[in-house]
């Protein structure tokens, strides 16, 4: 049996790619499969009594080292903030290309601190800061430095002993560019280098609290139990940052879309599925329900979500429990059939993320192609025709050109470049100033001016041609011969109107990195924690694959 | 040292501020991270066409033809997009030659980029200075001065014919020289080899 990708125009929807979940293409377990032969070692730990100062972890393989250079400073409550505005953070971190010398070590402990305006090199891959959860920090000092673990609710309540407000890589302040790094077959997967300064961390945090405690009372104080290790991630507070990103990278957005759905489609067209294979689905189901209940939440909107999802996934073990659906053929497409009829979108991309847990063999190969080489495609090719742009723009943006930007609503919002921080910032048109200054990522609307630009032009004209007097439109002009190529490079929305929920971009975006509990502050921002139950560096040489659907029980 | 993604992302805010669409300041982001990864001093150039632009005037070329004058020095941004946006047209003709353009330096990636879109080699003189674009891989060159060029009285550009840069003497002595390495065949495989016992009319 054949089945159809699906469709473009429904699932780059924004309400659709805000149920996105991770899956065994996120970036984080796909790190955590490569790097399970690499050797980890703790290089340097020099902390003082209050768990101040330098340590440096390492992965090595063959004659290749990353390290990652942490540094902990003491900074005032008062100073600690999640704000992208913040300029001290509890922990500065980076990722070295290599083993850091004497002198790299002084001339990063000048500028990794400062985080955005201190100057990294070329040796250096990632960068990053954190700050200690308030909530549990002390809280589990406090216990260790005498003689019992932590009180286990609340690690659960939280999730994490750090929060990182910002993951830089890729040439920022400094760092080397990709193309530096880009042939390594071991980095050959979006983020991964990314994914490692964040895991290594969450590794320090383990080992500053232990060492805190120890020497707050030497005699009783014990080490944090592995498996409560084990349960706790990083956090992270993420903003509008992220938005841009997915529409500034057009392919790369294809690629990851593009690999969740071929492997949806092929898993789909699995005539038998073997036992071994139902007992893994059942057995994620399973304990998905547990998982689900630890997932906390002030929002309001994503309380809904929650809700919501869990109803389904309740509606959907009762629906697998009666009916023996894999002793037929196609079962998982029977599943998926049934999914898109009775569940809601949460529920649904849950289930496909879930669908992948038993096939590596069919996961593997596409975790390989989520990179993209961006500039291959960035010259317009303007020896095609306005009837050439016409039909891509007819076939690939039907939705887009049914939006009426005469109204008001459509044009709400504006995305800027704040001047203080020079972060992406979304604003009202009509009531804040900067309009005129707005960035290029209003595309559905752009998409609509093209088309009704083109509408009196003739079909034989050269796209080359058009630009003379058209060059206002050209970044939309590039885009819609990448979107002909790449069908899931575009979000199918509009991205200032009215409605817009900014963070279902950011959740995008955060469940191919392998986020969980996504808890929006607000509908801008929204905190995660990756790598929460995750093996630890000891583990690495034998882990449970499944471990996301394992840990939060 | 600034990376090329920093570059990139710089050049190209700044270009849409001093006033260029955001589809125009995209290809000089992309152009002057080419122009520093080859070495070439892009980023120093266009800053200071950037500040001239404050006083000064350019002329748009957009419709680019066999020979193009201007009593006021063509913009070298505007010129390049629309070299690109005609290359189709344009790869045909032999020579070009374009008189006044200021800031050149920023005129050449545009032809690199063109020379891998019609897949020819480009030969670009700048004055005196002499520049072979191979299909955006790299650019051979007698120019190295990491200095602002502020401007070109005349620019000629042609298509180099895809050739061989040696003779058929050169390719045959060479050849030979090859077959040194194959080893004669006996009847036996012969016959065995791939396709054997078939004829060609199958």
């Amino acid at each position: 049996m054949k089945i159809n990708l699906r469709d473009p125009k429904k699932i780059m929807k924004l309400s659709k790619l805000g149920c996105f979940h991770q899956s065994k293409l996120s970036f984080l377990r796909s790190f955590l499969k490569e790097f399970k032969t690499w050797k980890y070692n703790r290089d340097l730990f020099d902390l003082d009594e209050n768990g101040f100062g330098r340590a440096v972890y390492s992965f090595s393989k063959n004659k290749r080292i990353y390290s990652l250079i942490c540094f902990a400073n003491k900074i005032d409550d008062k100073e600690r903030s999640d704000r992208v505005i913040a300029t001290k953070w509890d922990a500065a971190f980076t990722l070295h290309d290599g083993i850091p010398s004497k002198n790299d070590l002084d001339r990063l402990s000048e500028n990794v601190p400062k985080q955005e305006v201190g100057r990294m090199s070329y040796k250096e891959l990632t960068l990053s800061r954190a700050n200690k959860s308030v909530r549990i920090f002390d809280h589990v000092v406090d216990s260790l430095s005498n003689g019992r673990q932590p009180d286990k609710s609340k690690i659960s309540e939280v999730g994490y002993l750090y929060r990182t407000t910002a993951v830089y890589g890729s040439g920022k302040f400094g760092l080397a560019d990709r193309f530096r790094i880009k042939n390594r077959n071991e980095i050959f997967g979006p983020f991964r280098l990314e994914m490692m300064l964040v895991y290594l961390v969450r590794q320090f945090t383990f080992d500053q609290v232990n060492h805190i405690a120890k020497y707050k009372n030497p005699k009783k104080a014990i080490k944090l139990d592995n498996d409560i290790c084990r349960n706790l991630g990083i956090g992270n507070s993420t903003g509008l940052g992220m938005a841009p990103f997915i529409v500034n990278h057009p392919t790369l957005l294809n690629n990851w879309i593009a690999a969740r759905e071929n492997v949806l489609k092929k898993i789909r067209e699995i005539k038998v599925v073997e036992k071994k294979s139902e007992d893994i689905f059942k057995n994620c189901l399973k304990k998905s329900l547990k998982n689900i209940s630890s997932w906390t939440t002030d929002s309001e909107f994503q309380k809904k979500k929650i809700l919501s999802l869990n109803e389904d996934l309740i509606k959907f073990t009762k629906f697998l429990d009666e009916n023996s659906l894999f002793q037929n053929q196609y079962p998982f497409n029977e599943i998926y059939l049934w999914s898109e009829k009775n569940l809601k979108d949460e529920c649904i991309e849950y289930i496909v993320s879930m669908m992948m847990e038993p096939f590596d063999e069919i996961v593997e190969p596409y975790v390989y192609k989520m990179s993209s080489e961006e500039d291959k495609f960035f010259t317009i090719p303007a020896s095609r025709t306005i009837h050439d742009l016409r039909r891509i723009l007819e076939e690939k943006y039907s939705d887009i050109l049914k939006i009426d930007f005469s109204k008001k609503e459509s044009n709400q919002n504006f995305w800027f470049i704040s001047k203080n921080k020079e972060e992406p910032r979304l604003a009202d048109r009509f009531h804040d100033n900067g309009s005129e200054l707005e960035q290029p990522l209003a595309i559905a609307r752009d998409i609509n001016e093209l088309y009704s630009r083109i509408s009196n032009v003739k079909n034989s004209l050269k796209v080359g041609k058009f630009l003379l007097e058209n060059n206002d439109l050209r970044h939309v002009v590039r885009r819609a011969f990448i979107i002909e190529k790449f069908p899931y490079a575009e979000i199918q929305d509009n991205t200032i109107g009215s409605e817009l929920v900014a963070i279902d971009m950011l959740r995008l975006k955060l469940s191919f990195f392998g986020a969980v509990k996504f808890d929006p502050r607000s509908d801008k921002w929204l905190r995660i924690s990756m790598f929460q139950g995750a093996p630890l560096p000891e583990d690495l040489n034998s882990f449970n694959d499944h471990w996301v659907y394992n840990s939060l029980n | 040292m600034r990376s090329l993604s920093e570059i990139d992302t710089i050049v190209k805010r700044a270009s849409k501020g001093v006033g260029y669409s955001w589809g125009i300041a995209e290809e000089v982001g992309k152009n002057i991270k080419l122009l520093e990864t080859y070495g070439l001093s892009g980023l120093k150039n266009l800053n200071d066409y950037f500040n001239s632009l404050k006083s000064k005037k350019f002329q748009h070329l957009t419709h680019i033809s066999t020979e193009n004058q201007s009593k006021i020095p063509y913009c070298p941004i505007i010129a390049g997009t629309s070299f690109l946006d005609q290359i189709d047209e344009l790869k045909d003709l032999v020579n070009i030659k374009i008189e006044n353009m200021s800031y050149p330096i920023l005129f050449l990636p545009f032809l690199s980029r063109a020379s891998e879109i019609v897949g020819k080699k480009i030969s670009l003189k700048i004055d005196e200075k002499i520049f072979l674009l191979n299909f955006n891989q790299n650019i051979y060159s007698n120019y190295f001065a990491n200095e602002i060029l502020k401007h070109a009285d005349l620019i000629q550009i042609s298509f180099i014919k895809n050739s061989n840069t040696f003779d058929q003497n050169e390719w045959d002595n060479l050849y030979k020289l090859s077959t040194n390495t194959f080893v004669e065949e006996t009847d036996e495989l012969k016959k065995s080899a791939a396709g054997a016992g078939l004829t060609d009319n199958d």
